[in-house]
């Protein structure tokens, strides 16, 4: 269970990120839904302090993240970002096994986990574990990337436009992967993305961001039947209107068999 | 070139002991400096611009200011010491701003990365920043590298053996074998430390232990050599070797030898040579007391040591004032060898009958059409103070260059006259004519042996030796041995044994 209380952020005279008061239910993903510069990924970053708070409290079940070591914290949150990010001189088992490591998990440990996390994200260990990054394709670099971020068995996951950067099957796929993975382990994950589309298909509750504050928090369907304002509408049925069209289009024409 | 390549062992050992032990305070000091101040708003562009700012102070200036810098800290001011501390700051630069740009142009993916994943800072560092950065660090280090063996040859002036003495006293004494056989070493030098740096890199990105573990055998290897030459010289007692110092030009490679040699056969005390030392560095090496005993001239130290501008009544009136004079720098003043090296203005013998000169005053209407060619201290000496002021005199250029050269360039008729030295071998062989200094702006140059005070008295038997040379060599003679070196091909050390032995007594 995480919990934002009046969570605030300044940059300079900025105020990026404006009294954020959130929960996120244990097993529930949240998602943080707005456009560049509307404060999420702000937000997400202070739960795991690579961005420190201004003012306000983040609460990881009912602890106060300030008042952990930085390390420490980290290494029980699962994260996970568009940039990826793996370690270009280790090879993908030592990318994956990091943190596990630096816990102190004995080698054997280490081996088995890594294994059963690769397999978890679809990539066969005794082809890739001894791969380095840079042999990778995009795809496969962001599930080496989730399957470092669950290594130490996380509770929690953070996650900042994961599939951003990926061709749309490629995406479709991981995000396939990504829904099941999160049942099976029952993970706690609170989820940044622009794309409307996906925030839909992947989210149990969508917080909707402008300006550094959250306008609106609900399910998909909430947003859409009693939106905050026309502008929320706007963003929600923006998608499923650009689906009807395409469905139309694709459609076979009349007259024929 | 055989007798040469004798040299080799301890030139090279020298030379490598002052590169790896520059090297390796290079990296001990540049990259944690690196490390500290990356990121760092202001520490960073500080720390970068003072080492660029010292790159840029030319090399053979920053070793020779390490010379009068650690006299005044009252530490060992010639020899090890000093080069070693030159060419330590030399090492740096390269290393501190490669360390500086690897750790700065890392990917920022990586870094957030690393901090996600719950890497403390100094896990950080040492699992991925200094890893990613290993490469780009690594080439510093191998730029370090190649510059130190270069820069290394310029620790010979300031009194470490090293590769340059083949370069400093092939130079002076006209040997381009010995100057081709330091060229080369160096140069060999620099690309097998190279090739064992860059082994090391290769290992440790490839994870080979069986190369980075070898290279890095083979360079400690390579260092543990000169270390123990330095154990030898340490355990040879320093009480019998007599040091001899010498000044870097051919009659003093030759002088050294014989008073060396003279030294051991009558004494069995071995004699190390310390060469190559620039003119006011003997002194100050003898004042404090690193070397025993060299050879300086009576108008040098009249000048430069007791800064009489003053015109001297006679030869034996500056030798005298020079005796009285030394005693409160602790040094002694045991014999005059016999020749006189002043210098002198001089130039082509057949120009010089033609325009009817024959001393210095004889010059003045033609000086203002001539160029003037010396050597690089000349026109900073008070000798050619005096000369000016004396003659009212006044060249169309002055023009410095390197000794060997300039006898070429009177010859070749790119410098009309030069500033020769009265017992130059090339005087006779170039056919030049020696300008009488009929107004005595210049003081006379006698030979004469130095010692320290305290050698002086610990050491009655050498001191009786270098007596026994006093008026020994004479003018003609001296300048004999010069040509003989200098045109004839011999090395200083045969120039010694011809005049030792024909000094034998039957």
């Amino acid at each position: 269970m995480i919990e934002l209380q009046a969570l605030t952020r300044d940059f300079d005279k900025h105020r990026a990120v404006d009294a954020v008061s959130l929960i996120v239910a244990e097993g529930e993903l949240l998602i943080l839904l707005g456009g560049s510069g509307s404060g999420k990924t702000t937000t997400l970053k202070m739960i795991n302090r690579l961005i420190e708070p201004t003012s306000g409290k983040v609460l990881l079940f009912g602890e106060d993240v300030c008042a952990m070591k930085a390390f420490e914290l980290r290494r029980r949150i699962g994260y996970v970002f568009q940039r990826i990010g793996l370690f270009p001189h280790l090879t993908v088992a030592e990318n994956v096994g990091i943190t596990p490591d630096l816990l102190g998990w004995d080698r054997l440990r280490i081996s088995a986990r890594v294994d059963t996390l690769l397999e978890l994200v679809e990539l066969d260990p005794s082809v890739f574990r001894d791969r380095r990054p840079d042999a990778l394709s995009g795809g496969q670099a962001q599930r080496v990337a989730v399957a470092r971020a669950l290594a130490a068995e996380p509770r929690v996951m953070l996650l900042d436009e994961p599939f951003g950067a990926l061709d749309p099957l490629t995406r479709d796929r991981l995000q396939q992967s990504f829904l099941r993975i999160r049942r099976q382990l029952r993970l706690t994950a609170i989820f940044v993305t622009h794309d409307v589309m996906e925030a839909i298909l992947l989210g149990d509750r969508i917080a909707v961001m402008r300006d550094g504050r959250v306008v609106q928090t609900g399910n998909a369907r909430e947003l859409i039947h009693s939106p905050a304002d026309e502008s929320i509408r706007q963003l929600i049925s923006a998608p499923l209107r650009q689906s009807e069209t395409a469905a139309a289009l694709l459609r076979p024409p009349r007259g024929t068999p | 070139m055989i007798e040469q390549l004798q040299l080799l062992p301890g030139y090279l050992g020298a030379h490598l002991g002052l590169t790896l032990a520059a090297l390796l305070v290079g990296i001990v000091v540049s990259v944690p400096l690196g490390i500290l101040v990356t990121g760092s708003r202001r520490l960073e562009p500080f720390i970068l611009g003072t080492a660029s700012l010292i790159q840029t102070i030319p090399s053979l200036a920053l070793l020779a200011f390490m010379v009068p810098a650690l006299a005044a800290l009252g530490a060992q001011s010639i020899g090890y010491l000093p080069a070693l501390i030159g060419l330590c700051f030399y090492s740096m630069l390269p290393i501190l701003r490669n360390t500086v740009v690897g750790l700065s142009n890392l990917d920022p993916a990586v870094t957030e990365a690393a901090q996600s994943v719950g890497m403390t800072p100094r896990q950080q560092l040492l699992r991925v920043e200094l890893p990613l950065a290993l490469p780009v660090i690594i080439a510093g280090i191998r730029t370090a590298t190649v510059w130190t063996v270069g820069t290394a040859t310029l620790s010979t002036p300031v009194g470490a053996p090293s590769l340059g003495n083949y370069i400093f006293s092939g130079l002076q004494t006209r040997n381009y074998t010995s100057v081709l056989v330091g060229c080369i070493a160096a140069a060999a030098l620099a690309l097998v430390l190279d090739a064992l740096v860059r082994a090391i890199e290769l290992g440790l990105r490839r994870r080979r232990r069986v190369l980075w573990a070898g290279s890095l055998c083979v360079l400690t290897g390579l260092a543990l050599w000169p270390l123990t030459n330095v154990l030898r010289a340490v355990t040879i007692h320093e009480e019998t070797t007599v040091r001899i110092g010498g000044k870097n030009f051919t009659e003093q490679y030759i002088l050294t030898r014989i008073l060396g040699r003279s030294i051991t056969a009558a004494t069995g005390r071995p004699a190390r040579l310390i060469e190559s030392l620039g003119s006011t560095v003997a002194f100050d090496a003898l004042r404090r007391d690193q070397i025993d005993v060299y050879v300086d001239y009576s108008g040098t130290l009249w000048t430069t040591v007791l800064e009489r501008a003053d015109k001297p009544e006679s030869r034996a009136a500056v030798i005298e004032d020079i005796r009285l004079g030394l005693q409160p720098f602790g040094v002694e003043l045991v014999a005059t060898l016999g020749f006189e090296n002043a210098y002198a203005l001089a130039m082509p013998r057949p120009q010089a009958e033609r325009l009817h000169i024959r001393r210095v005053s004889e010059l003045l209407p033609h000086a203002q059409a001539m160029t003037l060619g010396s050597d690089y201290e000349f026109f900073q000496r008070p000798e050619w103070t005096s000369l000016k002021q004396t003659y009212n005199l006044t060249f169309r250029e002055l023009r410095s260059m390197d000794p060997a050269l300039m006898y070429e360039a009177v010859r070749s008729g790119g410098v009309q006259v030069i500033s020769a030295f009265s017992t130059d071998g090339r005087i006779a062989s170039y056919d030049l004519r020696v300008l009488d200094d009929d107004r005595g702006a210049i003081p006379p140059y006698d030979a004469i042996i130095l010692v320290s005070a305290r050698f002086s008295r610990n050491n009655p038997d050498v001191i009786n030796t270098l007596r026994s040379l006093a008026g020994r060599i004479d003018a003609a003679r001296m300048r004999s041995m010069n040509a003989s070196v200098d045109e004839k091909g011999l090395s200083p050390g045969e120039a010694a044994d011809a005049f030792l032995q024909a000094q034998a007594p039957r």
